[in-house]
């Protein structure tokens, strides 16, 4: 793999990569599970449009107008085929991955939503997991706190997994919708959705992904998955910030309420009534982020031209790598599964005795490394792992063997200055 | 490099030998602070006696050598002083906190909370020096 995959090719479509930090420190950058770097691909085609082709989309009668509204639909095109969607209007622009969770939650026990999949109140159940992130739990809560219904979730074992053992008794003939994670953002972990969505199958509730970790870092068919409803951001896809996406069944945006009001989401507006436009225009309302969606329609032509299945064989490299040589740290325990078995390329540990902020900012101050440190918006997983916090490395297909070197050697310097 | 300016020895110190820890008995008011971007929390015991002084700090938190040395820092120069002397020192300390780096620390004032003058080039880790203070602030307030 190593062979065909030119890292170093790589690294040079990303100008930040080869930025020097104050005192001279090279930058070794840890922090993609929280947001990746960007190519000069991307930042080209952003700036390109912007100075040459911007105006508003879908109501511009000029040439201008046409030209943007050509490239912001084009981006659609381009998600729809990156994820292998069966319909290029299954794909709604929304600002991140958290606005489309919310979206999707926003539809159930909703008074102007009658169909029977997504009506709910009390007695009814939303399941989701231990390991989610924030913006895949508090949505479910409010849901939860608007109707009544209850809200119930999977634990994860110590190995980091999800614990399928009571997946009957969990997802029932209640259970609306069961909403968990493709890929944890701390331990690492791809969750078996096959499984739990059989499950969700037999009781005729619905499924949705948060493929945030998952979609920029290997190859994702919705159609291939099965599930109902997937979300993920552009930002940790090489893209810009301000775009995310939400892909759903056709027929269920069909059956869904808007979730804004606004321009361009209407079909025609009276002054005590609408008719509202079909999706995905019915889901982005307002001037969307033009420049953003094209942003992602570039950068998942970059990740596109490498190829999906070798950045995942990369980080897959990378990660059995990284995971032998922080075994090697005295007092480093991994938060996660420490085999390669359905797991990307994300590693949280904590240190004996040394609390992760200290761990980070001796690593980015006298070694220019760049990781996360505290509960990654996951803290109810902290806590089931009794602890307030975590350091997390997380690798994409920029990142070297060196940099993991260069981790280690910091985490060493690390446990000198607080022996 | 830069860092080495905020682990001060003395912070260290403080970090892997605290001072006054654990919670102790009798107290007049108890609080708990948490910061919600690292999860670093305290619990803190005020117990104030004849005169306004202050006869115990007592603390008990988790967090990082910032957080945890600054509590422990605090318990010694609050022990034994006049709620109103400390809550000078407070004001200090925080106006050094907040000062991004460009505060010249009062030494007489601060005593041995000077050593955190480093902490303040880091806005991230502010927060983590106030917690303990900001805390004993709150429980002095609650105690009257």
């Amino acid at each position: 793999m190593s062979t065909e995959f030119d890292v170093e090719r790589i690294r040079k479509d990303f100008p930040v990569l080869s930025r020097e930090l104050p005192g001279g420190r090279p930058l070794v950058y840890l922090d993609s599970g929280n947001s990746s770097q960007k190519p000069t691909q991307v930042i080209e085609v952003m700036r390109e449009h912007l100075a040459s082709h911007y105006a508003n989309v879908g109501r511009a009668m000029h040439v201008l107008g046409a030209e943007s509204t050509e490239a912001y639909e084009s981006a659609r095109d381009k998600v729809a085929t990156f994820v292998g969607a069966p319909d290029r209007d299954e794909i709604v622009f929304t600002k991140n991955a958290s606005e489309a969770l919310n979206l999707v939650a926003y539809a159930f026990g909703n008074p102007i939503n009658e169909d029977p999949r997504f009506v709910m109140g009390p007695g009814d159940e939303i399941v989701i997991s231990e390991m989610e992130h924030h913006s895949n739990i508090v949505p479910w809560q409010l849901l939860a706190r608007r109707t009544g219904a209850t809200l119930r979730w999977f634990s994860v074992t110590d190995e980091g997994r999800l614990d399928l053992s009571n997946l009957d008794e969990l997802v029932t003939e209640r259970t609306k919708i069961v909403s968990i994670a493709h890929q944890s953002n701390v331990l690492g972990t791809v969750n078996p959705v096959a499984r739990v969505l059989a499950r969700v199958r037999q009781v005729g509730a619905l499924m949705m992904l948060d493929a945030s970790q998952s979609v920029p870092h290997k190859p994702v068919d919705v159609a291939a998955l099965g599930v109902d409803f997937l979300a993920f951001t552009g930002h940790k896809a090489v893209g810009p910030s301000g775009i995310g996406v939400l892909w759903a069944r056709g027929e269920l945006l069909e059956a869904m309420p808007p979730f804004l009001g606004g321009g361009e989401m209407i079909e025609a507006v009276w002054m005590d009534r609408s008719t509202y436009a079909p999706a995905p225009h019915k889901f982005e309302a307002g001037t969307p982020p033009i420049v953003e969606a094209i942003g992602l329609g570039a950068a998942l032509d970059y990740l596109s031209s490498i190829g999906m299945d070798a950045i995942a064989g990369h980080e897959r490299e990378l990660t059995g790598y990284a995971l032998e040589a922080l075994g090697e740290v005295p007092g480093l325990k991994v938060i996660g599964p420490r085999d390669l078995q359905d797991r990307g390329g994300t590693v949280s540990f904590t240190l004996e005795g040394i609390h992760p902020h200290d761990v980070g900012q001796i690593l980015d101050d006298e070694f220019g490394v760049a990781v996360r440190v505290g509960h990654h918006c996951a803290r109810p997983l902290h806590l089931r792992f009794g602890i307030p916090a975590t350091t997390r490395a997380s690798f994409y297909l920029y990142n070297t063997p060196a940099e993991i070197d260069a981790l280690v050697r910091g985490l060493h310097h690390v446990r000198k200055v607080f022996a | 490099m830069i860092a080495e300016s905020m682990y001060q020895e003395l912070i260290l110190e403080h970090y892997k030998h605290p001072q006054g820890r654990g919670l102790r008995d009798p107290f007049d008011s108890e609080v708990h602070h948490v910061n919600p971007t690292c999860g670093d929390e305290i619990t803190m015991r005020v117990k104030v006696g004849e005169g306004g002084k202050v006869e115990d700090v007592s603390y008990d938190g988790q967090g990082c050598s910032i957080s945890q040395a600054a509590a422990s820092v605090l318990h010694e120069l609050a022990t034994g002083s006049t709620v109103e002397e400390t809550l000078s020192v407070v004001e200090e300390f925080t106006r050094l906190m907040q000062g991004r780096g460009k505060v010249e620390p009062d030494e007489e004032v601060l005593g041995d909370a000077v050593a955190f003058a480093g902490v303040a080039k880091f806005p991230a880790r502010v927060k983590c020096a106030l917690l303990a203070w900001m805390a004993y602030k709150d429980a002095v307030v609650r105690s009257a």
